[in-house]
């Protein structure tokens, strides 16, 4: 009883929220998985098929190129936006001329919508009008740049653009976190003789984990759902080299009337996420608070 | 009329993008005072259907193309004609059009009217009761004794009711030739597959893409499409793609096919990927490349581009026997709350049958009339040929999508475009991938 009435005033500013959370989240998984079961086709119907959508969605072999595509993504997106994230905030911190300048261009990606992005990465990278074709009109006929129409290479095609879109953004964060740093622990390093490069990485680094946590977070959430990009940059293609299982399921629902095989794969997109979030989350909020006790 | 506004602001939206998904930097100046214009004229125009009868009527389609949108403004107008408006709700590409249609029937804010497909497309929607019955109209103009061919009232009726309009019909099994590329390369134009395979080095050595492509699913699956019922027959596909004949299937034709569709994609250029088909017929219009397989739509492209039929360009339907494949559009009428709409419906499925409307529409759009009764002097050599194959009933094929879900249609296509995509995709593995899909029930 302690627990309800503790905080009565906040809990019930809260009610809304929890509602609207219970039943458009909670309800709609639910809803999703029971028409994972069916037939449907173009609407919704209740003719239960069993865990057939299931099996169907695992015998298929864009499905698998599809999970394939985007682990690679979701592994060179992250930590390419990290890495090259945390650079150019380094180098913007070493108090340059022009700071405001660079800053607004490396950010101004990020004011883009992904749709704009995929289209000009589209022209770019198109071997027959985009820079390869300039190469060869320059004279530099060895010039090879065939990655949007290269199976093999055409996910990573994607990824340059999301990592040229994402990058910005988190330099924004980690700058933020980097301009936070007390200017006496810079003074005691300098003092210990310790070189820049060390110092960034083993005692800033570290003290900036927030906004490396934050960051991950938020480029983590756009991985899952990563659609509009690849929508507009390759549509899936060459093939189908670049399906991810968002764009699995938008297809399903509506130019395949699918919807069954649509929910079925939902419902694996949303049990996967679980499985990855589920050991981190418990860390994070049990074995800390633990530490902390 | 907010809404109305709104509802025109999408549209230019939605054009606008098109324009740079398309981009074509001499045409945009064009086009872009041809939007402004849409833009203002239904402004005016709205205040006057006001004093009249206000026959609003919100049409989705996905006609975005120069030729396309030439042709769905002879409905507009005739509409007009009639005292009503025309609220044009183009979306690009047919999947994200019946997606949006499909989806606002759900949602309870239905479109007047819809296109689809001659197809399966629709069905779930008449089963589950989304669709007006427009037998009231049918039955009092005699459409079952009009519409031509038959097959065609086969896709609208259901249990004795119609319930869609066809509006046109295209084949999709047409091979566009550039005269000019073709008397450069120094080689005879092609009259089967096979023969362009056999000239098709020269093409290239001669300087040009001997095969243009836009290397979408929908257009590989065509091109799959063109290829096998060229070489194998329409009784052949019957048995494929209506009765799902796995024996027919593996009588060693199919692997011929497959190694026939290979070999052509040696003849498409790199940039293929994502490429929308109106630009690949660009490429032969302009002379870059010297052929594309292509529905008889494309012919829109070369009219708008001023060119004319068996001067400029070619038109070939390939093989030994000649079909012409029963495709093209339907528009259906979602059910609706007001019982006003109904009527407004009725009238707009009888404006759409009507032979002038019919015969203003066919013209601009390159594709045959749903009636034989239409005036086609105007139609140019290509489309003739295609008048005359349609009146030989065992000249007309049907296609995958008329006996096939989406769901049966997207898996087969989604086979083809990775075949053609992977040259490490063995032929007899995706032979087992095709009988896959056609054992699967889908």
């Amino acid at each position: 009883m302690y627990y309800l009435t503790k905080n009565l005033a906040s809990k019930i500013s809260l009610l809304p929220m929890i509602i609207i959370s219970l039943t458009v989240f909670v309800g709609c998984i639910i809803y999703s998985f029971i028409y994972s079961l069916t037939g449907s086709k173009l609407i919704p119907a209740l003719n239960y098929v069993g865990f057939q959508q299931y099996e169907r969605l695992f015998k298929s072999r864009k499905w698998d190129v599809a999970v394939e595509n985007i682990f690679i993504y979701g592994f060179v997106f992250t930590i390419g936006c990290l890495v090259i994230g945390f650079l150019l905030a380094v180098l913007i911190d070493q108090k340059i001329r022009g700071e405001s300048l660079f800053r607004t261009i490396f950010l101004y990606p990020y004011a883009m919508s992904f749709v704009v992005t995929g289209l000009v990465w589209k022209w770019v990278l198109n071997p027959t009008f985009g820079l390869e074709h300039s190469m060869h009109l320059w004279g530099f006929d060895w010039f090879k740049l065939d990655w949007l129409v290269n199976r093999e290479l055409a996910i990573y095609a994607v990824c340059i653009a999301a990592v040229w879109q994402g990058a910005g953004f988190v330099m924004v964060l980690m700058l933020a976190g980097l301009r936070g740093i007390d200017e006496d622990i810079w003074k005691s390093l300098s003092i210990e003789g310790i070189p820049k490069w060390r110092s960034y990485l083993f005692v800033i680094l570290p003290m900036i984990r927030p906004m490396v946590v934050t960051s991950i977070v938020l480029i983590a959430a756009g991985v899952v759902k990563v659609y509009d990009l690849i929508l507009a940059l390759t549509s899936g293609g060459p093939g189908y080299a670049t399906a991810t299982p968002a764009m699995y399921v938008m297809e399903n629902f509506f130019g395949r009337a699918n919807l069954g095989q649509a929910f079925a794969a939902s419902i694996i997109m949303f049990i996967s996420v679980i499985c990855i979030l589920a050991p981190w989350a418990y860390y994070e909020f049990y074995f800390r608070n633990k530490e902390a006790k | 009329m907010l809404v109305l506004q709104v509802k025109r602001f999408i549209d230019l939206i939605s054009k606008t993008f098109y324009l740079i998904l398309n981009f074509k930097g001499r045409k945009i100046m064009k086009k872009f005072f041809s939007i402004l214009l849409t833009l203002f004229i239904p402004l005016s125009f709205t205040n006057a259907s006001k004093a009249g009868g206000h026959m609003e009527a919100e049409v989705i389609h996905w006609w975005v193309s120069g030729g396309e949108q030439a042709a769905i403004s002879k409905f507009a107008e005739a509409w007009q004609d009639m005292g009503g408006t025309w609220i044009d709700t183009a979306i690009t590409g047919g999947e994200n059009a019946r997606g949006t249609t499909v989806n606002r029937i759900i949602g309870g804010n239905p479109p007047t009217a819809a296109q689809f497909n001659i197809s399966k497309q629709f069905v779930d929607l008449v089963e589950q009761g989304q669709l007006q019955s427009l037998e009231e109209v049918a039955s009092a103009e005699g459409w079952r004794d009009f519409i031509y061919p038959p097959e065609l009232i086969e896709t609208c009726e259901f249990e004795g009711e119609f319930y869609c309009v066809p509006v046109n019909i295209h084949s999709a099994q047409w091979m566009w030739i550039n005269n000019e590329v073709f008397e450069k390369a120094g080689v005879p134009k092609p009259n089967t597959i096979q023969d362009f395979i056999a000239v098709a080095p020269q093409i290239q050595d001669a300087g040009f893409i001997p095969l243009a492509l836009g290397g979408q699913p929908w257009q590989e699956g065509l091109m799959f499409d063109v290829v096998a019922s060229s070489t194998l027959g329409f009784p052949h596909m019957a048995k494929l793609y209506r009765d799902k004949d796995v024996e027919a299937f593996r009588d060693g034709k199919m692997e011929m096919v497959l190694q026939t569709y290979r070999d052509l994609n040696k003849f498409i250029d790199e940039g293929a990927p994502g490429r929308l088909w109106n630009d690949a017929t660009a490429m032969v219009v302009e002379g870059k490349a010297a052929m594309q397989i292509m529905g008889d739509w494309a012919r829109g492209e070369f009219a708008v581009a001023g060119k004319e039929a068996k001067v400029d360009y070619d038109c070939v339907i390939p093989g030994k026997e000649k079909y012409v494949a029963l495709g093209g559009d339907v528009f259906v009428f979602p059910k609706n709350s007001d019982p006003k709409v109904k009527e407004i419906q009725l009238k707009m499925a009888s404006m759409m049958v009507n032979p002038t409307v019919q015969a203003n529409f066919n013209n601009a759009k390159g594709s045959l009339p749903m009636r034989l009764d239409v005036d086609t002097s105007a139609a140019d050599a290509c489309m003739q040929m295609g008048l005359e194959l349609i009146q030989q009933p065992s000249a007309i094929m049907r296609e995958n999508d008329d006996w096939n879900s989406p769901a049966f249609t997207s898996a087969w296509e989604d086979i083809i475009s990775e075949f053609r995509n992977d040259p490490n995709y063995s032929v007899s593995a995706a032979m087992d991938d095709l009988e896959a899909v056609l054992t699967s029930g889908l």
